[in-house]
């Protein structure tokens, strides 16, 4: 498997930690309610197909990226710096 | 070397004090090592600064190209020549290689010394690119990775920074605790590939 790191380039899997899903960038309010809470800190999807994750290029420049990627394919569709995707959300 | 302090009056020994204490450079003991056609060095390149630009990256470009005469450098490059180098070290870093840092570039971001905190190894010689191909996972090969290419990566399970300085040369530097198992690592490839004929 490899990634395309936006600043390093196409880089071999082993230089990236895998966070887990992307939810992390979108934290519910302190005053959201237990649902939602519940929901970002346990629940997660585990779908067949598309997904997006969190990944570490900790063998690299040190970015974290979000990795849209199919689980069954193994294709990986799209990497953005999650600096970038945070700074569109808000 | 200007590693560490050369003398302390202040440790004692038997009723007088330790004078002179010899600093000790990462790889002593260790290197140089010649196996088959490779070649691993240690290399001296005197002080190594940290550069980490805050808000305007081209505030802290111009002050580092009028006080050290070199660009600051895009990622996976490097830019300077041998005595007075930089090379880019990760997002938003660069690493000033061989002169004490100016006092100009302090205004325009981070600038840590780090000399003891980094050891330098040069490995050449016509096996270099395949005993690297052993232990990098980035494609290293000449027609990818150019004189001046600079990148960060692991050696094995290290982080690394990798520039290639020549055909046959590399510019290696670890974490100065990991200066001993950068040497094994690439004594075992380098015996590996030397055994191959």
């Amino acid at each position: 498997m490899r990634i395309e790191c936006p600043i390093c380039g196409s880089r071999d899997r082993r230089e990236f930690y895998y966070q887990g899903a992307a939810v992390a960038l979108d934290r519910p309010a302190p005053d959201a309610g237990e649902a939602a809470w519940d929901s970002y800190v346990h629940l997660r999807e585990n779908p067949a197909g598309e997904t997006r994750d969190l990944w570490h290029h900790e063998g690299g420049c040190g970015s974290w990226l979000v990795v849209t990627r199919d689980t069954v394919t193994h294709a990986v569709h799209k990497v953005e710096l999650a600096s970038d995707v945070k700074g569109a959300m808000s | 070397m200007l590693k560490c302090a050369t003398q302390s009056l202040s440790i004692k020994k038997g009723s007088g004090y330790v004078v002179e204490l010899k600093a000790k450079t990462p790889f002593e003991g260790t290197l140089p090592l010649t196996i088959g056609q490779a070649k691993l060095t240690e290399l001296d390149v005197g002080h190594l600064t940290s550069l980490s630009p805050l808000g305007d990256e081209k505030a802290m470009a111009t002050a580092l190209e009028k006080a050290h005469g070199m660009a600051l450098p895009k990622p996976n490059r490097s830019t300077g020549k041998e005595g007075a180098r930089c090379i880019w070290f990760g997002r938003g870093e660069a690493l000033l290689m061989g002169p004490a840092p100016d006092a100009s570039l302090y205004k325009h971001g981070a600038v840590v010394d780090i000399s003891d905190a980094w050891s330098v190894a040069l490995l050449e010689g016509p096996a270099a690119d395949d005993v690297l191909a052993r232990l990098v996972p980035a494609d290293l090969r000449d027609s990818q990775f150019k004189r001046g290419h600079s990148i960060r990566t692991q050696v094995f399970h290290m982080a690394a920074s990798i520039t290639r300085l020549g055909p046959e040369k590399f510019m290696i530097l670890v974490f100065r605790s990991m200066a001993g198992t950068l040497v094994h690592d690439l004594k075992a490839a380098m015996a590996a590939v030397a055994s191959r004929g």
